[in-house]
């Protein structure tokens, strides 16, 4: 008989969280701290969603999405995870760029960034600090007709080389590109390029093993090979869910699986107002990604490239030439020894948006075929910066829209979730349907390693409202007096 | 509650939220966001917290009551003159 990767779990939960990417683990943590029964299903054979790794012959172990994030994960890390965890998260200094407009390092701070836009751009320092004002200080109720494109030729006319600069790591961080709302861009920027780029030491597998050993001792049942199909609803009120066979049923259900997959997928339509599913029509997916896997041998040494490569042949910077699949703007991240202290190994990974559809419909052998160019550019590449780089690597492999989407079930691949309207689909599901409720990359603003953390704990947030609520009594009617 | 303990309720939570934050020093009138490190995320755990401790709801559209010491107990002060002060 197969195995049953439900075993031991309780008869009935407040709270069962579909999936277990970074908003799944973190809502999950947060709820069972509040002392909810909390139960995390997940398909994936490990936790962590795209926050993943894997481990290959010869001592690799290579990281999906542990390119940098933003300074405020120590905080979020600190607050709804640990101290240990948030003690882990260290700095990167060596951000490059390397492209026909422009070519030198940064430490990608705000102060690094004036300087570089003063003296390599020759922009003046007030429209610089203007800027970097008019970004911070926008927020979410801000008009949303201005795109990151308007944004840029507002402050800098005509300078393609500065919106290269100022777009293309925030092309990479979340799929955004010159047409968005300006707020996405502003939000993501004010995060990301201000304080600096961090990275988790010990890598992600140790991130994800210390945040299941967190979860474990909060008390959250967690179990993993468990795709769930349904989530089961009555009456405009959640139910449970249905997986492998079994109804479990909660009070609520938190849906960490891709906005769109949670509507039409495990809930269906039926139970949904035809207006709100008019809404969810208009939500466009974000792109996926492509990588390049490369593992040095044991023993083999490149010395300090930087840890963070922008590069890029075209001329100027274009956010559809970044997905096509010849592209030659990649970000290549760099691990040292000091990624994971004690293996003393070398990765390297490069990373490149791209399209499903120019993956999902290719015959075995095409696939198999492209994906081989795709490794050879890459490392054609690669030898403008690691010389020999080919005789140094024992592993090399590559991954593609279709990799993601098998890996997270995500429609499309999709490596950010959804652009900015997918947002307000997430936000009113409870509206729609009692107890249910989606935490995950959507609207940009919310995607990456924190905007998927803490829209996590907002989402929590709702969720204990909700059961909260539920568990009062309910109040016999008597007359107030004012 | 007395006034004085919603406000050391609060001043609680906070250094609960914010432990390296010096909450000695605090201007009751000033906004908490220009005397500490305080973001959007920090004011959700304090309505977290409220929730947890006095069972009290603050709805969305009361967020901007939280915005200063003095506002914020003006605010709860009411909402929690009969609850007994915890932790
Ligand atoms: C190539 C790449 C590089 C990236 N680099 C960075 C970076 O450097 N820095 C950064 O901050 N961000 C990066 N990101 C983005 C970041 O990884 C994601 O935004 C974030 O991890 C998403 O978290 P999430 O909670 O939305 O869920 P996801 O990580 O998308 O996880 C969702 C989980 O739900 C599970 N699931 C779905 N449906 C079901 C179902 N029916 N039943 C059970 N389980 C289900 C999936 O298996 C998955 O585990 C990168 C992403 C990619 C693809």
């Amino acid at each position: 008989m197969a195995k049953d990767w439900l075993k031991g779990i309780k008869s009935a939960y407040d709270t069962i969280v579909i999936g277990s990417g970074l908003a799944g683990l973190t809502a999950a943590n947060k709820l069972a701290k509040l002392g909810y029964k909390v139960l995390i299903l997940e398909h994936h054979y490990n936790l962590g969603g795209l926050a993943t790794w894997f481990k290959r012959k010869g001592g690799h172990i290579l990281d999906i999405s542990l390119h940098g994030f933003p300074t405020g994960m120590i905080k979020t890390c600190r607050k709804y995870w640990t101290q240990e965890i948030a003690d882990s998260i260290v700095r990167l200094k060596n951000i490059r760029f390397d492209n026909p407009q422009f070519s030198f390092w940064t430490n990608f701070d705000k102060n690094d960034f004036t300087r570089l836009m003063k003296d390599r751009f020759g922009i003046v320092k007030e429209t610089i600090d203007d800027f970097f004002q008019t970004v911070r200080a926008m927020n979410f109720y801000d008009d949303l007709s201005m795109t990151t494109r308007e944004l840029f030729e507002k402050f800098f006319p005509g300078r393609t080389d500065v919106h290269r600069l100022l777009m293309e790591p925030i092309t990479y961080a979340n799929g955004s590109t010159l047409d968005d709302p300006a707020i996405t861009y502003g939000i993501v920027f004010a995060n990301f390029m201000d304080k600096g780029v961090y990275t988790f030491k010990g890598g992600t597998n140790e991130l994800i093993k210390k945040m299941k050993k967190e979860l474990l001792k909060n008390g959250v049942d967690i179990r993993t090979h468990c795709m769930v199909e349904r989530v089961v609803v009555n009456d405009k009120t959640v139910q449970g869910v249905e997986v492998q066979g079994r109804m479990i049923p909660a009070k609520t259900v938190l849906s960490n699986s891709n906005i769109l997959s949670t509507i039409h997928k495990l809930t269906g339509d039926e139970h949904f107002t035809p207006e709100f599913l008019d809404e969810v029509k208009k939500v466009r997916l974000n792109d996926s990604s492509c990588q390049v896997y490369m593992g040095l041998k044991r023993g083999e040494k490149i010395d300090n490239v930087g840890d963070l490569l922008f590069t890029s042949q075209e001329k100027e910077f274009s956010s559809a030439s970044l997905l096509e699949p010849e592209t030659t703007s990649r970000t290549f991240s760099f691990y040292y020894p000091e990624t994971r202290p004690g293996l003393n190994m070398y990765s390297i990974v490069a990373s490149t948006n791209a399209r499903f559809k120019d993956w999902a419909h290719l015959t075995r052998q095409e696939y198999e075929k492209k994906k081989k160019l795709l490794i050879d550019r890459t490392l054609d590449a690669l030898e403008k910066y690691v010389p020999d780089v080919r005789k140094k690597i024992d592993h090399l492999e590559a991954s593609t829209p279709v990799t993601f989407k098998r890996y997270t079930a995500h429609p499309n691949g999709v490596s950010f979730g959804t652009k900015f309207e997918g947002l307000s689909i997430s936000k009113d599901l409870p509206k729609q349907i009692a107890g249910l409720f989606h935490a995950g990359s959507v609207g940009i603003i919310m995607s990456g390693w924190l905007g998927a953390a803490n829209y996590g704990v907002i989402v929590s947030n709702e969720v204990d409202k909700f059961l909260h609520a539920v568990s009062q009594p309910q109040p016999e009617l008597e007359t107030v007096s004012v | 509650m007395t006034r004085d303990q919603v406000r050391q309720a609060i001043l609680n939570i906070i250094s609960d939220i914010a432990p390296d934050e010096d909450l000695g020093a605090i201007k009751d009138e000033e906004k908490l966001r220009d005397q500490f490190d305080l973001d959007s995320m920090d004011f959700l755990d304090i309505v977290m917290e409220l929730r947890k401790r006095f069972n009290l709801e603050v709805p969305e559209k009361d967020y901007q009551e939280l915005v200063s010491m003095a506002s914020s107990v003006e605010y709860l002060f009411p909402r929690l003159k009969d609850d007994e002060l915890v932790s």
